[in-house]
């Protein structure tokens, strides 16, 4: 590229997966128009930056750019979530009130599961030792009932540089609704060991519920000090290399923020991956102008669905991370962050089958991970996995699997499918391979169900967006049994979090609890809190904006009184006045209405917590032009794929994707192949290219 | 039947079981109680018209299993299927036609296809409050201890029955609480109904029927087959509980047979005058799980799951409480039928029963305010329940865990949560150093917990605590957990009794330890490491670790 041609803009992404580390570049020149290169290279476990840089380098090489060409780079990474899973954090110390020393261990005082006598709780990320209690105490209103005891605390300070701690948590019962204790101890600390890293919980996780605020601000502490350094160096290469562009990160609840912030709040980056993957479906709703969307992404070993509403994926304030117990609900630590809502379950392409005591099929959550990997990889495999079904059912061919880079072995999978399926339920593996993909389907279809009713959404008129490994090739069998007549394969779906990244805006969430009833609505006090939230996230904003035009969301948290799960109701971004506080008590009758059926008669409605959002205006997207019919280009190939409905085995005609023009439509059954990936499409689908090169599936309702 | 649909019944069967698991899902987002909502104490399940239980929630507490299961043939038996419309809700607490207790509402609505009716949903949910003497073990008769609903309708085509609901305000403490759980759990009914109907659609399934005899079938057979592999024999197993007037035995002789296991109660103390006895629906809801537990934990329940467990109740033993005997608090009790189960089967299959844990959970009930000192009162009216539990007891290769609730599955809530509701304050809420149970696996540690009104003022705890007197057992060379104790902060540690309605005096505060759980094995073939552990974190004392364990640091 000639000087004279420089992109005006070109923005970077990289996203660090557990297998790869994908990079996104896209440059725009002085009319707008947008070019893509991607590169794909192996994530680098030891030095998570080498493989971004290495990404780097190569797509900067692909699109004939330099480092100095870029004018924003965008970062997000599994590493604070692999540092909690593998125990791999800081020593961390807590310094909490005396008489609550085991918050952390006692949790809520369950199982999260009643029949297994032999389940394992998660350990705190604090051992007791390091949990030390001060004496101070608050009541529920901010009260000091007992002061702090600064002696006591000082005390604690030899035994913690004994002990080699390298991060401290300090939260106490009540801090959120009045912090002045966690700050003057944070401030002793300051004075007597400056370089030690501190998490305040009234500042991490503002929030009622000692455990899941403590479990919060002791994970941030945890991850902080590994995640300081990785990032002190991956700036360092990137300068090195002569890039000059501001770096942002992924934060967990889709918007980006600056590294500054990162670093103080490093909890906020744990799910950044995944949030990228529901920008990406976000974006791609949005270019189709689909109000209504599912995203479904199944990969090697999880499937996660997300609710895309108006092109924004839900929010939501809670996640558990690092479940010890098969991806159990409550087998986890919990975080207490801005989130992007979405259910993830044990799903996945390595997902391994077997049958009960009753001779039913299970798939999953065990993996058979990269090594073995699947059967039919003859690796060493014998248990059946999803891709060994799906290979047995002939919807894979064996010597053009993953490009031809990988050839698969149908004797190994029908070996396996019949040993640990076929046999005791009389089934040949053809059949048993269909019971483990149906099986699969149903489980993701259940997991998009729930989360459905979590939502009070239904799947009327919504459409699949589908991506990952799987995505495309369960995603038609899911679709109907949720009721989902329309899908989407995008493009570009291989890196769709890093694609994710590029279109998110610059945004953070404060969220903060403060207690008021419509019945004495607290007024002056409620609109003194939006207020100091909408200045913190605008100042927040404003370090990464650059002047950037923003918008600002509002919403309250309320339930009827004494109810235990709270319903989000917006609220105008602007001061409350005495007239909106009769409208707000209706919007939440409604709202509850939705999820419910009917609202609850003679009750009092109470808001536990405020969350404020200032977000950069994300830009608007040109509707994607209509294009022209265009003849489909002849089969590759035919193979013999037995459907999954009914039973029954017929030739499905095989489509090369990059033979396909936009336009050009196909009918089902059938496959449409790329080297990352097959579309199936089902009997009584068709499938057509749109003008973005996107496959567009439609079920025909007379099939 | 051919491949295919002996896939499509399974696909089925998994779908049933997340119809129930959404249906208790929703009434955990939409219930008032907090012994629903942040406990967790309930139960869902879709029944076929015979009264039998297909399929049930796994969220969900134990005592309520079968009990449940029981119930909804009560309710057919006084409004048959074919008398049924859309849009009606019965109701129910009558504790020997529902789960035991006043306190535990059961809902049963019919779901229909095509204006025919083609299941029955059922819930039960314990609510905060039922009037009468409230939760707590004083009551000498059932009409002591609250409002008593016998199987009526709620909902007539859904339109509320408001005689009803005026009778149910009307007797309560927490009036506006109790009607919204009343219509979370029709609403959560209604959300099975929903889905059944949408899956029966999809499969073009005109009845359920045939999907329920698949379901039986491979539960029974399942469950005969872990039944089979045991080894055959007799085993008799005791256990003491503190009880309320006077020390309570439970006896059970367990015989393993070739398709079932028969336990025969015989031998069980009679009943008391106070509300600690328990009907036998219950008796067999915690001796059914602390068997499966250990047997079948696999297995989802269902009334063919369930039917191999047979269980000889005596009349006039404390587990099989007649009308009117009073069973307000009948889990203190209940909840230690799990670990008499486990005593018997210990001697069949040593390596897979835990020790005796702490069983019973430790849920004061507090109230303050005028009803308990009148118009002296210092603080507003209140009445709260909080769930909480000591030790379990080791386990054959792990330790016991460390308060957390077993065998009942509910969740303690929140001290700032508790605290934002009424006008008590926590001091202390942490573990329990040295009561554990020694073993080579140790048991889980018991808490403390210190609580206090606002200001320190008078306040009350109604008592329903157990294992004080009769700590839990170890088992194979372990030793026995800590017992409980129930007392005042006062300088004298004056004591409180175990069960029963007891004044904490204005400037004191009530203590409670709770139990630890029963050790495995012999504590010297313990590995030093984890006794190390256990020092280094404050949880055994040096001087413990040194007599108990042989530790030499």
């Amino acid at each position: 590229m000639a000087p004279s041609d420089r992109p005006a803009r070109v923005r970077l992404a990289a996203d660090i997966g557990g297998t790869f580390t994908d990079v996104a570049l896209e440059a725009e020149d002085a009319e707008r128009s947008v070019t893509r290169w991607t590169a794909k290279v192996l994530t680098t476990p030891h030095a998570p930056e080498l493989g971004v840089l290495e990404g780097v380098r190569v797509a900067l090489a692909r699109a004939g750019l330099s480092a100095a060409d870029v004018t924003l780079m965008i970062h997000g990474t599994t590493l604070a979530t692999n540092a909690l899973i593998e125990r791999k954090g800081a020593r961390t110390a807590l310094l909490t009130t005396e008489g609550f020393r085991d918050v952390l261990a006692l949790g809520n005082e369950s199982r999260y599961d009643q029949y297994d006598l032999n389940i394992e709780l998660p350990e705190p990320l604090v051992p007791r030792r390091w949990r030390l209690p001060v004496p101070e105490r608050l009541d529920n209103t901010g009260r000091v009932l007992r002061p702090l005891d600064e002696a006591a605390l000082r005390a604690h300070i030899p035994f913690l540089r004994a002990e080699g701690i390298e991060a401290l948590a300090i939260g106490f019962l009540h801090g959120f609704v009045n912090p002045a204790h966690e700050r003057r101890a944070a401030e002793i600390l300051r004075e007597e060991w400056p370089e030690l890293p501190v998490s305040l919980a009234s500042e991490v996780s503002p929030e009622m519920r000692e455990w899941e605020r403590f479990s919060t601000t002791v994970a941030n502490a945890y991850v902080q000090p590994l995640m300081a350094r990785y990032l002190g160096r991956l700036e360092a290469g990137l300068r090195e290399m002569g890039m000059g562009a501001p770096l942002f990160l992924m934060l967990s609840g889709g918007g980006l923020t600056t590294i500054e912030t990162a670093a103080r709040f490093p909890i906020r980056l744990v799910e950044s991956g995944p949030a990228g993957g529901a920008i990406f479906s976000a974006h791609v709703a949005r270019q189709r102008g689909l109000e209504k969307v599912l995203s479904f992404d199944m990969g090697g070993t999880t499937a996660k669905v997300c609710l895309i509403d108006g092109f924004a994926p839900q929010a939501s304030r809670s996640f558990e991370v690092a479940r010890v117990g098969r991806f159990k609900k409550g087998s986890g630590l919990p975080l207490r962050i801005p989130v992007i809502e979405m259910v993830e379950i044990g799903a996945g392409g390595g997902s391994l089958a077997s049958l009960d005591a009753m001779g039913r099929i299970q798939v999953g959550p065990e993996s058979a991970g990269a090594m073995p990997g699947p059967a039919c990889y003859g690796r060493g495999g014998t248990k059946p996995a999803v891709t060994d079904a799906n290979l047995a059912l002939g919807r894979y061919d064996a010597a053009s699997f993953a490009g031809g880079t990988l050839a698969l072995d149908a004797a190994a999978a029908e070996r396996a499918l019949r040993e640990h399926v076929g046999a005791r339920l009389g089934l040949e593996p053809g059949m048993a391979a269909l019971g483990v993909v149906e099986v699969v389907d149903e489980n993701m279809a259940n997991a998009a169900r729930v989360h459905a009713i979590e939502s009070a959404k239904s799947y009327e008129g919504r459409a699949i967006i589908a991506f990952g490994g799987g995505g495309p090739v369960h995603g038609y069998r899911v679709a109907e049994k949720i009721g989902v007549e329309r899908i989407l394969v995008p493009s570009g779906a291989g890196v769709g979090s890093a694609i994710g990244f590029l279109r998110a805006p610059v945004a953070y969430e404060v969220v903060k609890s403060l207690y008021t009833r419509f019945g004495r609505f607290d007024l002056a006090g409620v609109n003194a809190l939006l207020a100091e939230m909408s200045a913190e996230a605008a100042r927040t904003v404003a370090a990464g904006s650059f002047g950037a035009p923003t918008t600002e969301t509002r919403l309250a948290y309320m339930r009827y009184v004494g109810q235990g799960h709270e319903i989000a109701v917006a609220l105008p971004a602007r001061p409350l006045t005495e007239a909106d506080v009769p409208a707000l008590r209706a919007a939440y009758d409604a709202e509850y209405t939705r999820f419910y059926d009917r609202p609850v008669p003679g009750s009092d409605v109470e808001v536990l917590s405020f969350a404020v959002t200032v977000s950069t205006v994300v830009e608007e997207v040109l509707p994607a032009a209509e294009v022209e019919d265009a003849p489909a280009p002849a089969p590759l190939r035919v193979q013999q794929v037995r459907d999954t409905a009914t039973g029954e085995v017929s030739p499905w005609p095989v489509y090369d994707r990059a033979a396909m023009a936009p336009g050009a439509r196909v009918a089902g059954p059938c496959i449409v192949a790329e080297d990352e990936t097959s579309t199936l499409v089902g009997p009584g689908w068709s499938c057509r290219m749109d003008g973005l090169g996107y496959l567009e599936l439609t079920k025909e309702r007379a099939a | 039947m051919n491949a295919l649909a002996t896939i499509q019944r399974q696909i089925q069967w998994n779908r049933l079981i997340a119809v129930v698991e959404e249906q208790a899902q929703t009434m955990i987002r939409t219930a008032f109680s907090t012994t629903v909502r942040e406990a967790g104490d309930l139960s869902a399940g879709i029944f076929d018209l015979e009264g039998r239980m297909m399929a049930q929630a796994v969220a969900g507490t134990p005592g309520h299993v079968n009990s449940m299961a029981e119930s909804v043939g009560h309710f057919l038996a006084k409004f048959p299927a074919h008398t049924m419309r859309p849009g009606d809700h019965y109701i129910t607490n009558d504790p020997w036609l529902g789960t035991g207790h006043l306190h535990d509402l059961t809902v049963v609505t019919p779901a229909f296809r095509n204006g025919k009716i083609v299941a029955l949903f059922a819930n039960t949910a314990h609510i905060i409050d039922i009037g009468g003497l409230g939760m707590g073990p004083e009551g000498r008769s059932v009409f002591e201890e609250g409002l008593y609903i016998p199987i009526v309708k709620c909902f007539d085509q859904g339109r509320p029955n408001e005689t009803f609901f005026d009778f149910l305000r009307a007797g309560s403490r927490t009036p506006v609480e109790l009607e919204g759980d009343v219509y979370s759990l029709c609403a959560c009914n209604d959300a099975g109904a929903k889905r059944l109907v949408e899956m029966m659609d999809e499969y073009r399934m005109e009845s359920l029927d045939a999907l329920a005899a698949f379901i039986f079938e491979a539960s029974l057979r399942a469950t005969e087959e872990a039944i089979a592999a045991l080894p055959r024999g007799s085993f008799a197993a005791e256990i003491r509980s503190d009880g309320y007037e006077a020390p309570v035995v439970l006896r059970a002789t367990m015989r393993t047979e070739e398709r079932r296991i028969l336990v025969d109660f015989a031998g069980t103390s009679g009943l008391s005058t106070r509300g600690i006895n328990v009907p036998p629906a219950y008796c067999r809801a915690y001796s059914c799980f602390g068997i499966k537990c250990v047997v079948a934990p696999e297995i989802p329940n269902n009334w063919a799951s369930l039917r191999p467990f047979e269980m000889i109740i005596p009349e006039g033993c404390i587990l099989n409480a007649p009308r009117p005997y009073p069973v307000s608090v009948r889990h203190v009790i209940g909840q230690l039928l799990p670990d008499l189960m486990m005593g018997c089967l210990a001697q069949a299959v040593p390596e897979r029963v835990n020790a005796e844990g702490s069983s019973a959970l430790w849920n004061p009930p507090l109230r303050g305010g005028a009803q308990v000192s009148g118009q002296a009162a210092e603080v507003e009216d209140f009445e709260i329940i909080t769930f909480n539990s000591g030790g379990t007891g080791a386990r054959p290769t792990k330790d016991g865990l460390s308060g957390i609730a077993f065998p009942s599955g509910v969740r303690t809530m929140p001290v700032e949560a508790t605290e934002n509701v009424a006008p008590v304050i926590f001091w202390r809420k942490e573990l329990r150093p040295d009561s554990a149970g020694a073993g080579r696996t140790r048991g889980g540690f018991g808490q403390i917990m210190e609580i206090g009104a606002k200001n320190d003022a008078e306040f009350a705890v109604n008592a329903i605590f157990d294992r004080v007197a009769n700590p839990p057992k170890g088992r194979f060379g372990g030793l026995d957990g800590a017992p409980g104790w129930v007392g005042l902060d006062d300088p004298n540690g004056t004591v409180l009794r175990t069960k029963g309605f007891q004044v904490v005096p204005k400037g004191r505060h009530l203590v409670l330890k709770l139990p630890g759980g029963g050790g495995y094995g012999d504590p010297r073939a313990r590995d030093p490491a984890l006794v190390a552990r256990d020092v280094a974190n404050g949880l055994v004392s040096e001087e413990a670790a040194r007599r108990l364990y042989g530790w030499a640091g």
